[in-house]
């Protein structure tokens, strides 16, 4: 019939362009080149830069607070009341 | 309430993956609050073997002295000492980092064991860091006035971050973490409070939690830095935590670094928990640490480079000091029978030689 005709036509012409479209979203590369890494590597950038005082600071928060997780400290025990 | 604490540290905004530089440092560290005193040594050794390998060693004591409200009135002030050993592996296969530790803890009444494994993995050219940890911790539960040990406690903990490289000059974290534990999760010292008698605690046996935090630190002008960082608590014992945390850093001159951070933690109770309780229920606590109440913390760090030759060594002397403000909603003061609320100072002076 004359409109399903009409329809078939469009279908390949849509299907094209679909493809050309979707093949540009590739993952972009990635932007900041190693050489430009130079300022992430620096001591201000790191918090916890020194580990026995981040230790501790994080064996206080464990023991005043009720919530534990997610600090970089890897874990391991007292009975600290 | 025994917690899961020290073990050793991994950076939280941990990126490029190569082995740890080699590395000492020697801590004193005291926390004063609360009626709560806790000093001590903390030392630091970290050395690579043929690039390949890092190996680390950890040695922290805590000689704690407690008058602490509970203490104070509900039993009698003591004294007491821990002493924790930490040991490291590291090893670079690749783009990833290994890590595997063992610590362990001991006190008079109480022995804490841990084993962690931590994997770091570089992807996406470098510019992510994916972040993966387990560990897990046995301890022996005892009480003073008798030897040996009356129960144990056992924790699991699964780590899981990512760190991306926005810009040369910013970054950006996320971390999750879930704990579980299971066995005598309180303290035989402490006494909860129905119908106005002092009662031993009664808490569960099982807790399982988890923690979200998203960071983010950006160099904003040359030789500064700003950071930020949100943590979401919550578990099952019905406590909801928030923890925002706001800092910079600074280079002056040649040879100094500050830091200056506000620190801001809120909590809501647990669902046992209560100043006087006022039904008899299956789990009743009185510990503070367990009530609603919130913090602030003011804190500053100084650190200068009292010798250097590039490429050889550096050795700094370090000085930080924290002013923190607790306010409890929910818990009192059984002398006066107000809120309860307590100011603590932390103080760490410490030497770091990397080399």
């Amino acid at each position: 019939m004359k409109r399903s005709h009409r329809h078939a036509k469009g279908w390949p012409l849509a299907a094209l362009l679909g493809a050309v479209l979707l093949g540009g979203c590739a993952v972009p590369e990635p932007w900041v080149k190693p050489y430009e890494r130079e300022r992430l590597a620096d001591p201000i950038m790191n918090v916890a830069r020194d580990s026995l005082s981040a230790k501790h600071r994080e064996h206080i928060h464990d023991v005043r607070e009720g919530a534990r997780g997610a600090n970089g400290v890897q874990g391991g025990g007292c009975g600290c009341n | 309430m025994a917690g899961l604490v020290g073990g050793a540290v991994v950076p939280a905004g941990a990126l490029a993956v190569t082995l740890p530089e080699d590395k000492a440092e020697a801590l004193i560290h005291l926390y004063d609050g609360g009626g709560v005193k806790a000093s001590g040594p903390a030392l630091l050794v970290r050395k690579s073997l043929a690039d390949k390998v890092s190996l680390s060693g950890s040695y922290y004591v805590d000689m704690v002295s407690n008058a602490s409200i509970d203490v104070v009135t509900t039993a009698s002030p003591f004294r007491e000492k821990r002493t924790e050993y930490a040991l490291g592996l590291d090893y670079v296969y690749r783009d990833a980092l290994l890590t595997l530790s063992v610590s362990s803890s001991t006190e008079p009444d109480y022995k804490a064991n841990a084993v962690s494994f931590d994997i770091a993995q570089e992807v996406y050219g470098g510019m992510t860091t994916i972040n993966l940890g387990y560990t897990r911790g046995e301890d022996k539960v005892g009480r003073s006035d008798t030897s040996g040990f009356f129960d144990y406690a056992t924790h699991w903990r699964y780590r899981f971050g990512v760190t991306q490289i926005l810009t040369p000059r910013w970054l950006m974290s996320a971390n999750l973490e879930a704990v579980s534990d299971d066995g005598y999760l309180g303290s035989p010292y402490r006494a909860a409070r129905v119908f106005g008698a002092l009662v031993p605690e009664r808490n569960p046996r099982t807790r399982s939690s988890r923690a979200f935090k998203l960071g983010s630190v950006a160099e904003v002008m040359p030789r500064t830095a700003l950071r930020a960082e949100y943590r979401y608590f919550y578990d099952n014992w019905d406590i909801k935590a928030h923890t925002v945390e706001l800092g910079g850093s600074r280079y002056l001159g040649e040879s100094f670094l500050v830091d200056a951070y506000v620190r801001h933690y809120q909590q809501s109770k647990a669902l046992f928990y209560s100043d006087n309780a006022s039904a008899e229920t299956t789990y009743i606590s009185r510990n503070r640490q367990l009530s609603s109440f919130n913090s602030l913390t003011l804190g500053g760090k100084v650190s200068f480079v009292y010798a250097q030759v590039p490429g050889k060594y550096e050795v700094k002397g370090n000085l930080a000091y924290e002013l923190v403000n607790f306010k409890f909603k929910d818990f009192t003061d059984l002398r006066t029978g107000a809120p309860y609320d307590h100011r603590a100072h932390v103080l760490q002076m410490y030497v770091t030689a990397t080399f």
